[in-house]
């Protein structure tokens, strides 16, 4: 068995200093806009402010609820809608023809040049050379593991034994119907023990492996690439190590000191390419130069499509409804 | 079979010059395939059509616009965009030397190895250096016509290069408010800790393969030969708060009995 033989990457972030494990230093999840370190209450993290930005056309993202599952632990089950926690970079631009109009993406075959309709066109394997096996959804959806709907938790990790080299997309979990309180027990469980759980599921024709964690009482799934997705150095080819000279050691560590920082820049992370893009159609747009109305085109994809922030806040605040009146 | 690199660059710290060559650490194995005409099973080509007129419009011919609010677009000339292609470079800018716990994980994106390109010592030395002192570099470098923002690591004696998410591309966590359901009473966490450490192990990657993947294959190879598969479908389960103390005691029994 092969997948046997890859030796793991070393874990990433239990190379950090042996800081004494204090309340002011414990380890944890990493924060987005806070600072890495977080009071031993189960407080909301102190943040460090936000880094000042315009609001920009990008803060209405649209997207749409992403997948609803079931969030599985022991015999308890908790319904679950995910959202992507990332948004799509707003930097595509449109086909336009001479005049103005966008353009649509039509399919044909290159022979006949014939038209082929979206809803026509099949999904092919290239088994040979120019030989396909066409698959259906239903096929595709047969072959789906059984669990298909269950985010089943069964191994739980110290946060700090993840590699984030495998980490691929996050996904906010809010929960659905009554799963409010099986939801925060499990936030609660998770967070107060430093833990992340481990589970496999289906999402979208595609198998994943997730590790699912709390912060700040909202559960995030990271999904995780498989360990035959990442390469080894020995894979790659990389040269035995060599054991670095001493005197060149320390003149890196002089380099490293004269560009150290404690924080992170975090202008750095700004967008410069889409920030400039953005003035230059922005500048025109006052002008009133080479300014182009379109109607947005009706495609039924976009029907259900919501504000990311507001559906997870309406989420959010649903399931402790519900819940809370349960109770009461 | 050592892996091609796929760009040549020089770490650049200061007046300190490291040349690497740069490796994807990711290799893509999701299984790829192509839309095909269903009458001949052939591959179909894509065109760019001028929906009012049915015409196909010649790549030479066709105009950017970027959308500055919906259903607005403001068309950009090729010199505008040209003004925005970054210049060509090969180096690797180090911002700022941060601690290695500064970089949220949240902002990884993808991750490359950068190897030796000539010099090991000054290699090395870099990586064993980055280890000693417990940081990571904040990157900034320019391949193939886009800008990049990376966090500069180690994975062993290696250096990793990971590319980051913009700013605007990670949504904020912290905006959120926090479920306010009732809370868990101290029967129920204490329970649910319990199975929680029942259920604790270490982290093994390799543990794991995507099953997913391997049955694709093999419904592909079924059908190669001319086989029919059964379908099937999946539910969603229903939770009950009311029930949770005895769920949450039932699995820790059946937990203790495994």
């Amino acid at each position: 068995m092969s997948a046997t033989t890859r030796k793991p990457a070393k874990k990433r972030w239990a190379k950090k200093p042996s800081a004494p494990k204090s309340a002011a230093t414990r380890k944890g999840p990493k924060r987005a806009n806070g600072s890495a370190k977080r009071p031993a209450t189960k407080a909301r993290p102190a943040q460090r402010p936000a880094p000042e930005r315009r609001p920009t056309e990008a803060d209405e993202v649209r997207v749409r609820p992403f997948w609803s599952g079931t969030v599985t632990f022991g015999l308890v089950s908790i319904p679950v809608d995910l959202y992507p926690a990332n948004r799509p970079r707003q930097a595509g631009l449109r086909m336009l023809s001479e005049e103005g109009t966008p353009l649509r993406r039509e399919y044909h075959n290159p022979d006949s040049g014939g038209r082929i309709e979206n809803t026509e066109v099949v999904r092919g394997y290239e088994i040979d050379k120019g030989e396909f096996v066409v698959l259906t959804d239903e096929e595709l959806e047969a072959v789906e593991p059984e669990r298909t709907r269950d985010i089943s938790l069964d191994a739980f990790v110290d946060i700090d034994e993840l590699d984030p080299m495998y980490f691929d997309r996050a996904y906010f979990l809010a929960p659905r119907e009554n799963a409010g309180k099986a939801y925060r027990l499990l936030a609660d469980v998770m967070e107060n023990n430093d833990l992340a759980g481990i589970a496999r599921f289906v999402m979208r024709s595609k198998e994943y492996l997730v590790a699912i964690m709390a912060d700040g009482g909202i559960l995030r799934a990271e999904t995780m690439r498989f360990a035959d997705e990442i390469r080894t150095p020995e894979e790659i080819g990389l040269p035995k190590p060599k054991k670095p000279r001493p005197a060149d050691v320390t003149a890196m560590k002089k380099a490293i000191a004269k560009l150290a920082s404690e924080q992170l820049p975090e202008e750095a992370l700004q967008d410069e390419y889409l920030a400039e893009l953005r003035r230059i159609a922005e500048a025109k747009r006052k002008r009133g130069q080479d300014v182009v109305e379109v109607e947005e085109p009706q495609d039924e994809e976009d029907v259900g499509v919501i504000d990311l922030m507001e559906a997870l806040k309406k989420s959010m605040a649903a399931a402790s409804g519900r819940g809370a009146r349960k109770r009461a | 079979m050592a892996a091609r690199a796929i760009w040549k660059a020089e770490v650049e710290l200061g007046s300190t010059k490291v040349p690497v060559k740069m490796y994807s650490a990711v290799t893509d194995r999701n299984v790829r395939f192509r839309l095909l005409d269903p009458e001949t099973l052939t591959p179909v080509s894509q065109r760019m059509v001028n929906p009012d007129s049915g015409r196909e419009v010649e790549t030479e011919k066709i105009e950017r616009g970027y959308e500055v609010q919906p259903g607005l677009l403001v068309k950009l000339e090729e010199e505008e965009l040209a003004q925005l292609e970054p210049k060509p470079s090969r180096e690797i800018e180090i911002v700022a030397f941060v601690p290695d716990t500064e970089i949220d994980h949240r902002w990884y994106d993808r991750p490359y190895y950068l190897g030796p390109d000539g010099d090991q010592d000054a290699y090395f030395a870099l990586a064993d250096a980055l280890k000693k002192e417990g940081r990571e570099g904040l990157a900034r470098w320019t391949m193939r016509g886009k800008r990049y923002v990376g966090a500069l690591g180690t994975e062993g004696p290696y250096l990793v290069l990971i590319t980051l998410r913009h700013l605007e591309e990670v949504v904020d966590a912290s905006a959120l408010p926090r479920p306010q359901s009732a809370a868990p009473t101290n029967a129920e966490l204490k329970m649910a800790e319990q199975l929680v450490e029942m259920l604790r192990g270490s982290f093994e990657p390799q543990k794991y393969r995507d099953e997913y993947r391997e049955r694709v294959m093999e419904l592909i190879e079924a059908k190669r030969k001319g086989k029919v598969v059964p379908l099937k479908k999946a539910r969603a389960k229903k939770a009950d708060d009311a029930s949770l103390e005895k769920l949450l005691a039932q699995s820790l029994k059946k937990a203790g009995a495994a």
